[in-house]
């Protein structure tokens, strides 16, 4: 089918605003006589709250409010899966991040100064800042009497056969490191007092709904009561979620106090003290293998460190385990996920969402499995790659179009990937080795049979013809508003510059749940689309009664009702919609879509985890100076099956955008903490890619549609994502002959094979456990 | 604090202040003028978010104190456009897909201005390395680059 819209690299909605400065952020909004909200954090990562005076506080003129957990009034905790995250803390302190009391004053500097003269006394408690010590029985209780609060499984076959029938075992530890969202927005919130009662809060909010519960349920409020607007959103990658609805709850929590509209924007240090990161993983991976190169075992244990809170951590590590195998055939597989507390900053929603770890190991084993049999990387994935009608670890059943293959075989020629391996394993003695690496992955769209997956758009034909169109779908930057009203354009048959799109709001948009998994196009895109039908049923019957002929001979193209048989134009889309006002027809359509039905047997570890899959290749090519341990990337290929791409060039800036973000997975973004005290609060010394770090990208769309989606289209957010950082480490070990175990791979880990980290005394040296080899020498025989 | 006198030019209007010395030009623009186009993101001078033109050459405005651009020429984002034109640079960003989220977005473009002010006709080293200090996350600098690189070919015609 051939179309007038989807699929062209129309200019984003909100393209405009953004780059002429008009576009609102959460920070640019102001309002008379608003105060100015401040957090007190905690002292220690670990403690008991023996006492909170704020005596001394009060009595600084300029402050207006002054709370503690104490002044809640409803719910003091709030979690969409486990309810323990404290709004303030009450009881004890379980990370730095943590806050203890607010304060609203007229300046900010007053706020500041007044949480400075808050008088908290603490018990210190023993800190757990390693995910393997929270295990054991004797370590102290973070929540609770079990650390461990998350244990997924999943089994197939019968792993003890399969390790008997293999000819070999290749078994590794890998690790994986906390990272920072790093948005180029902080965090930032104004409330304030409703009309006839409640808050309105406008903000950096990525999931609308899920923090309105939460500030309704801590002010005892109905959710009529709380609307929570989306400000324009500076970048989220799964970071504007919990940490959003904390500082929402304790904004509207002084607002209330004071009945006066309260700001609140985190500095960077802030931010990159209290936020969520994305989990570092401990993957123990044991394969059995046969001498052919296929698998007949995967054995896996993961344990995530989930930080002082649930958070999405239940969620997270179940795609793991969905996942853990990657998209290879395996009889006999068992696979367990851990997630445990630990005094660090909790982990939550990062773009990937539990795929990066596991892909990772994966990825790292699939080439060690070609060496050991004496194959290339792009060989052994063709051998033991899915294709239509496998069946996963889970027991599902892929019949879509499993387009493995294809993705990797368009990659591979694209990078001369055959050519430049073997090249490039040739030893040299020059320090400066190139190398090159690929990596695959399968995906699961959406949020599968983690919960309700259903979501609205709303399209509203005005009576000049012009469109606003309205979603429980928000856009963060990933173009979700722009996807929507093409899709909406290219059923109604008008331009794009007819179509205006709200910002959400949660009082004028359906719930549509987060934000997340990749789902905004398919999910709310699903919906426009029905939206988007529904009015043009309605103007198509107002222009068959104008022009007396038939419906099916009469179709909406660039803003006019033509002749569907010779393309006459009969009338302008303006006229239709003004007529169709007149016969006092709606000219508004509600879209919905449920997802398609998926399962999950949590005792047994079996399920159709997800309505369909997405699959993808990226392959790095890479110059490590082996006297500096520094690795270049010098070109990328990523190839992803979209299924369709409703924007062309928005699909584009998700393939760089996603190897960018993969690229510092790999080589530079740690999040480090010593005792769990955060070693890095701004950009500074938390180093994300710059314009020189990114590499020219070759980028590769392959659209095979899928029913599940609009005009076929699937997902790409978090798949471009997810494996840019293993095709990397695949490129080092072509390079170099050594394998990096543990990311990011740093000057240190490449050259020396280890981290250094700095320990007590400024200059002294720890010798971490050695996950990985020097890269100095090479092997024999290599 | 003594406040300061100060005669500058913002966005081609000439304005006289006085002014807190301790107060920064992002600040300033922000909350005294209501210029909110400039955006803050790190406050030290590393994510170049808040990127304005001083005398034509590009500044974080985090790190400029407002004393010092007594005497000085301003450009912000909102500058950027003449008598509702566009620049050609907002044009070929919005044409390239160069603005996700769009919060670098100010400071990249005003940090592409003062490059092609200088040299109109830059190569991809050349851009990248005028846009190395304003970090983005959403885009990976591909289309960024291209953008620049099209505005550039658009000026010289």
């Amino acid at each position: 089918m051939k179309h007038k819209i989807i699929g062209k690299g129309e200019r984003r909605v909100d393209a405009l605003g953004k780059v002429t400065g008009t576009a609102k952020y959460a920070e640019d909004f102001n309002v008379m006589h608003q105060l100015y909200g401040k957090v007190l954090r905690a002292k220690h990562p670990h403690a008991k709250i023996l006492k909170i005076d704020t005596s001394k506080a009060q009595k600084l003129d300029g402050v207006e409010a002054i709370l503690t957990a104490n002044d809640i009034p409803g719910d003091k905790v709030f979690g969409v899966v486990v309810r323990n995250q404290a709004i303030l803390a009450h009881d004890k302190v379980r990370y730095l991040g943590d806050g203890v009391a607010l304060v609203a004053a007229k300046t900010k500097e007053i706020a500041e100064q007044a949480a400075s003269l808050i008088e908290v006394e603490y018990e210190p408690l023993p800190v757990i800042s390693d995910p393997e010590e929270a295990f054991k029985p004797e370590s102290i209780k973070i929540h609770g009497d079990d650390n461990q609060f998350v244990h997924h499984h999943v089994t197939k076959g019968d792993i003890e056969k399969g390790f008997t029938e293999a000819d070999f075992i290749i078994e590794k530890k890998f690790k994986t490191q906390f990272i920072e969202h790093s948005a180029i927005e902080p965090e930032a919130v104004l409330a304030e007092p409703a009309e006839h009662g409640g808050v309105i809060v406008t903000g950096s909010v990525q999931n609308l709904f899920s923090s309105r519960r939460s500030v309704a349920a801590a002010l005892k409020l109905d959710l009529n009561k709380v609307q929570i607007i989306q400000s324009t959103l500076g970048g989220s990658f799964g970071g504007k979620d919990e940490v959003m609805t904390a500082m929402c709850c304790r904004a509207a929590l002084l607002c209330m106090k004071t009945g006066k509209p309260v700001k609140m924007v985190n500095t960077r240090e802030e931010s990159m003290l209290e936020s969520y990161k994305r989990h570092p993983y401990v993957l123990y991976y044991k394969w059995g293998c046969k001498k052919n190169g296929s698998i007949a075992a995967m054995e896996i244990k993961c344990i995530a460190d989930g930080g002082a809170y649930a958070s999405m951590s239940p969620f997270v590590t179940w795609r793991s385990v969905v996942q853990a195998t990657g998209p290879y055939y395996c009889e006999n597989v068992k696979t367990d996920v851990y997630a445990v507390y630990t005094n660090n900053n909790y982990t939550g929603a990062m773009r990937g969402f539990g795929s990066p770890q596991v892909n990772f190991a994966i990825e790292s084993m699939m080439d060690e499995l070609a060496e050991k049999v004496g194959k290339d990387p792009f060989e052994i994935r063709l051998q033991n790659g899915f294709e239509t009608g496998a069946v996963t670890a889970t027991g599902q059943k892929l019949d879509h179009r499993v387009s493995l293959k294809e993705v990797l075989t368009k990659s591979a020629e694209a990078a001369d990937f055959l050519n430049k391996w073997n090249q490039y394993r040739t030893p040299s003695t020059s320090p400066k080795r190139k190398g090159i690496g690929l990596a695959c992955s399968y995906r699961g769209v959406s949020l599968g049979a983690e919960g309700t997956d259903a979501a609205g758009t709303i399209v509203s034909v005005q009576t000049d013809g012009s469109v606003i169109v309205s979603s429980g779908i928000t856009d963060m930057g990933q173009g979700a508003q722009t996807q929507m009203s093409q899709i909406a354009a290219e059923v109604l048959g008008i331009s794009m510059d007819r179509i205006q799109f709200l910002n959400t709001n949660t009082s004028r948009v359906p719930d549509s749940g987060p934000t997340v998994a990749s789902r905004g196009t398919i999910m709310g895109g699903t919906a426009a689309k029905k939206g988007a039908e529904i009015v043009r049923a309605f103007l198509m019957k107002t222009a068959s009664e104008m022009t007396g002929l038939d419906v099916m001979s009469l179709d909406f193209k660039d803003n006019y009702l033509i002749d569907a048989n010779n393309g006459e134009r009969l009338a302008s889309f303006n006229e239709i919609a003004a007529e169709c006002f007149n016969k006092g027809r709606p000219m508004y359509g509600f879209g919905w879509y449920k997802s398609p039905q998926t399962s999950w047997d949590e005792h047994h570890g079996h399920g159709e985890a997800y309505f369909t899959f997405v699959y993808g290749v990226n392959i790095a090519e890479v110059e490590v100076d082996t006297e500096t341990g520094k690795v270049d990337v010098l070109n990328f290929v990523s190839c992803h099956d979209v299924g369709k791409a409703i924007n062309r060039n928005s699909v584009l800036g998700q393939f760089y955008g996603g190897v960018a973000m993969g690229l510092g997975y790999g080589l530079m973004e740690e999040f480090d903490f010593e005792d769990s005290i955060p070693k890095q609060l701004n950009f500074d010394e938390y180093l994300i890619p710059t314009s020189m770090d990114v590499p020219n990208i070759i980028p590769i769309i392959v659209e095979n549609e899928d029913a599940a989606g609009p005009f076929g289209a699937k997902s790409i957010g978090e798949p471009s994502n997810e494996l840019a950082a293993p095709a990397i480490i695949n490129a080092i070990y072509n390079a170099t002959g050594k394998r990096i175990y543990e990311i990011p791979a740093t000057l240190e880990r490449v050259l020396l094979g280890h981290k250094l980290t700095r320990k007590g005394e400024r200059g002294s040296a720890k010798k971490e456990e050695v996950l990985a080899d020097s890269c100095k020498i090479r092997p024999e025989g290599r | 604090m003594k406040k300061v006198k100060i005669n500058t030019v913002i966005n081609n209007r000439t304005y006289e202040f006085s002014v807190a010395p301790n107060q920064t030009l992002l600040r300033f623009l922000r909350e005294e003028l209501g210029l909110t186009g400039t955006k803050c993101g790190c406050e030290i001078g590393e994510c170049g978010a808040c990127t304005v033109l001083l005398d034509g050459e590009a500044v974080n405005s985090c790190l400029v104190l407002v004393p010092q651009i007594d005497g000085k020429e301003v450009l912000t984002v909102e500058g950027l456009a003449k008598d509702s034109k566009l620049h050609p640079l907002q044009e070929s960003f919005m044409d390239h897909d160069a603005v996700h989220c769009g919060f670098c977005t100010p400071g990249m473009l005003m940090s592409a201005k003062a490059l092609l002010d200088k040299n109109p006709d830059p190569d991809e080293k050349e851009i990248r390395t005028a846009i190395s200090g304003n970090l983005c996350r959403c885009t990976g600098y591909v289309q960024i680059v291209e953008a620049i690189n099209d505005a550039s070919e658009k000026i010289k015609e």
